[in-house]
């Protein structure tokens, strides 16, 4: 046991962050607007923050910063999972544009369990950055009973025809495949009859329909495929096993947590109570205030553990499973109890939403008050992940 | 003891909900936030028909007579669809105010217009540099001798852009406070929307050398922080109620949903999870109105009702947190969509808890109470 880095990954974690600090505009810390652990401002909120975002990604991938822990005949730097764990952190302290779905889900679970062929096709255009995936799973009646979707795939010869309905399918609009789960086997098993296929979004059928979140953004989508066409190679493994694959890329999807968020969440609360003053007293001298922050950062320090446990778990082999339904479950609450937080200590203020009108805290606390109900849902909802660590981790019973 | 409400009580309810189910659906409210007045004046007369504007103005005023518990029911139908608008200001804080601090005069002249919906009202308490309650209120009444003058700003003047009176607090002349009516037109009086949460709107107002007429004084100048402090209070209740509307809805959309939404084969409410949620949310509901009833009695009645006034208000903002939370659990994704009306639930009962005290502001005065100081 070491509660602490290695000279090596010390090493590593000095230069990354000299290489964010320098990588990102100055004025980014004042633009970001992303929650820790939500999914509702993924998407940008004007065009000059895409173009930062896009010379941030290319920035990273030149200088090799994207795929950290991936092999190096795949374009990776061959480190440890530990300094790719190293790497998200730091990013998401940040609030850096690095959330890319097919880097952090889609690359690692082909290089899992995809044929050769998958890896020749996918693997090192993500790693440049080309390949953007999103992620088509849920369906109208399938959220988290993801067994029962109704798409079907149907082999022609060396195709597959697509015909059903995706939704809260995020950034589907800004990326160029969609990673998609589709029933392969209309007379099979529930979970042996689904398949995982790459649809290219500029296939004829494929239609992208906007969905507004509740900040008011863009982030999410319905996608209708009526007769679309996919070339069999692009079926990833082998077909009918789609589902024990999703249960593996859902792993990679719950390591995703933004964990250096939290911290800096914390830090721009803790910021704010310093340099304000009540009824003539320092906020900080507020026992309620001082006692909820304590609560937060000890939660913080926690779910960081959570975090490097898995990071462990992969160093040593181990695919997170159980483990990343923890961390999941861990960091969406504390997702939840920040912006809770951030609203109470900002009392009437945490009511005023634009920045221009004098909203504390560039009005990211309204916002997160908003943006952390998706995080208890998406990614499969808080019931989800404590029936997994019950019944998967602990062997209750399921029925 | 009886908590049941009483025949006429039920009616007022039951007409209430019914009537905004019709005229104010949320989908009212949705269109209502694009609106630059914020809310309906079609819907607001169709209210002064049915006396809703003067239901506790005195029948010589040609109001309803109605009590405070009458108001709370029609308050509590207004949080089921999150209804919006210039209600709560003019009749809750506005009204109130007059009733209780106007002269016969003031009465006689503003009441009836208030009954037949013809005025709009907005209290102005809250100042950028200030947190709840009524210390540090920097806008300032200065009498010359000859003339009356406010200089100020205020922040959270909800309606002030459509008011026809703002009801605005001061201090001064000397050390007191004052209560004046500013008529928005005249010169240095300035207001604009603010962008908030609730999509309600909340203005900025300034105030730079408005002369001020001496018939526009409420109650007595420079001694007015007592009738303030309990004009607070009850519009600190009056949120209670509405945020007991707003869970209800939330809470009978989630169980109704629960019972429908069919995954792995079966109603989500057939999963102990959902089950649970569903029975804690319940017991916030049912608690939040239990609490809220009893003081909203109390001060019907005319006892003392401060120390249930702010139990009620520290209680039922936190349980609104968690039945709203719970109610998009119980949705899913579906809940995180714009087009989908339960956000504004999730909003409204957060914009009613930092109304007029929050939580910790209110756990703050029982614990004095406690004579924990
Ligand atoms: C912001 C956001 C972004 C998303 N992005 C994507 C995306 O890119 N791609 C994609 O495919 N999906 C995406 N999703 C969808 C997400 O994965 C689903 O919302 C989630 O799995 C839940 O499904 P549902 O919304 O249909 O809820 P339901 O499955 O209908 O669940 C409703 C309620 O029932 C509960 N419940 C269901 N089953 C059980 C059970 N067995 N035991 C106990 N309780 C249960 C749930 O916990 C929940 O409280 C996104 C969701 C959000 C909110």
């Amino acid at each position: 046991m070491e509660f602490q880095f290695t000279e090596k990954e010390l090493a590593f974690r000095a230069e990354l962050e000299a290489f964010i600090k320098s990588a990102l505009p100055p004025d980014w810390q004042e633009r970001a607007r992303s929650w820790p652990g939500g999914y509702g401002a993924m998407e940008y909120d004007s065009e000059q923050d895409r173009q930062d975002a896009e010379i941030f990604k290319q920035k990273m991938v030149d200088e090799g910063w994207f795929t950290v822990s991936w092999p190096k005949e795949y374009g990776g730097r061959g480190l440890s999972n530990m300094e790719q764990a190293i790497y998200f952190e730091r990013t998401s302290y940040y609030r850096a544009p690095s959330l890319n779905i097919a880097t952090a889900i889609m690359g690692p679970t082909i290089l899992q369990i995809g044929t050769e062929e998958n890896k020749e096709d996918w693997v090192p255009g993500i790693a440049r950055g080309e390949i953007e995936m999103w992620l088509g799973y849920s369906e109208p009646d399938a959220g988290s009973d993801l067994a029962s979707i109704r798409t079907t795939a149907v082999r022609e010869g060396d195709e597959y025809v697509l015909n059903g309905q995706k939704i809260w399918s995020s950034l589907a609009h800004a990326s160029n495949y969609g990673w998609v789960i589709a029933r392969t086997d209309p007379d099979g098993h529930r979970h042996r009859s689904v398949s995982i296929l790459v649809v290219d979004n500029n296939t004829p059928g494929v239609a992208i329909r906007p969905l507004i979140n509740i900040i008011g953004v863009h982030s999410f989508n319905e996608v209708f495929f009526d007769n679309v066409r996919v070339p069999a190679r692009n079926l990833i493994g082998q077909e009918n096993m789609g589902f024990y694959y999703l249960m593996t890329a859902l792993d990679f999807e719950r390591l995703i947590v933004n964990i250096g968020a939290f911290k800096h969440g914390l830090e721009m609360l803790c910021d704010y109570v310093k340099q304000t003053e009540r009824g003539g007293k320092p906020l900080g001298k507020d026992p309620h205030v001082r006692r909820k922050l304590a609560e937060i950062a000890a939660r913080v320090e926690i779910a960081y553990l959570f975090y490097w446990r898995t990071a462990t778990l992969l160093d040593r082999g181990k695919i997170p499973s159980v483990e990343s339904s923890a961390l999941k479950l861990v960091t969406t609450e504390l997702s939840r109890m920040l912006a809770n937080a951030s609203m109470e200590i900002l009392g009437p203020y945490s009511l005023l939403m634009d920045p221009t009108q004098g909203a504390p805290m560039n009005g990211m606390a309204p916002r997160g008050y908003l943006d952390c109900i998706s995080a208890t849902i998406g990614a499969g909802t808080s019931e989800i992940q404590r029936n997994i660590i019950a019944t998967r981790g602990l062997g209750l019973p399921s029925k | 003891m009886d908590l049941d409400l009483t025949k006429e009580q039920g009616f007022i309810k039951s007409s209430a909900r019914e009537f905004l189910k019709k005229e104010c659906p949320v989908s009212t409210v949705r269109e209502m936030r694009d609106d630059p007045e914020g809310f309906s004046r079609d819907v607001w007369k169709k209210m002064a028909v049915l006396g809703w504007q003067g239901i506790m103005i005195p029948e010589e005023y040609d109001g309803m007579g109605g009590d405070f518990l009458d108001l709370a029911l029609i308050l509590e139908a207004m949080g089921e669809v999150c209804c919006n608008g210039p209600f709560f200001s003019t009749v809750a804080l506005g009204a109130t105010a007059i009733i209780n601090l106007g002269t016969e005069e003031q009465k006689k002249e503003l009441l009836p217009q208030i009954s037949k919906g013809n005025l709009i009202l907005s209290l102005a308490v809250a100042e950028p540099q200030q947190w709840y309650g009524l210390d540090d209120i920097q806008t300032t009444l200065t009498d010359t001798g000859q003339d009356l003058v406010l200089n100020g700003a205020k922040l959270f003047v909800e309606n002030a852009h459509i008011s026809d009176y703002i009801l605005c607090v001061a201090q001064g002349p000397g050390k007191g406070l004052s209560v004046v009516m500013v008529d928005p037109r005249s010169p240095g009086v300035q207001s604009s929307p603010l962008s908030t949460f609730a999509y309600e709107k909340q203005c900025n107002a300034t105030f730079k050398n408005v002369l001020i007429p001496r018939a526009n004084i409420l109650g007595t100048m420079g001694e007015m922080r007592e009738d303030l402090e309990g004009l607070l209070e009850f519009a600190a209740l009056a949120k209670c109620l509405e945020t007991v509307g707003v869970l209800q809805a939330a809470f009978e959309q989630s169980v109704e949903y629960a019972k429908s939404r069919k995954q792995f084969g079966r109603a989500i409410g057939s999963f102990q999870a959902i089950q649970h949620h569903c029975a804690n949310m319940v017991v916030d509901v049912d608690g939040a109105r239990f609490i809220s009833y009893q003081a909203a009695w109390r001060v019907a009645r005319g006892l003392p009702a401060s120390a249930e006034i702010s139990m009620a208000k520290a209680w039922t903002g936190e349980a609104a947190k968690r039945v709203t939370a719970l109610s998009h659990q119980i949705h899913g994704a579906i809940s995180f969509c714009d087009e989908f009306d339960l956000h504004f639930y999730y909003r409204k009962a957060k914009a009613c808890e930092a109304a007029f005290g929050d939580v910790q502001y209110h756990l703050d005065k029982t614990a004095d109470r406690l004579g924990l100081v």
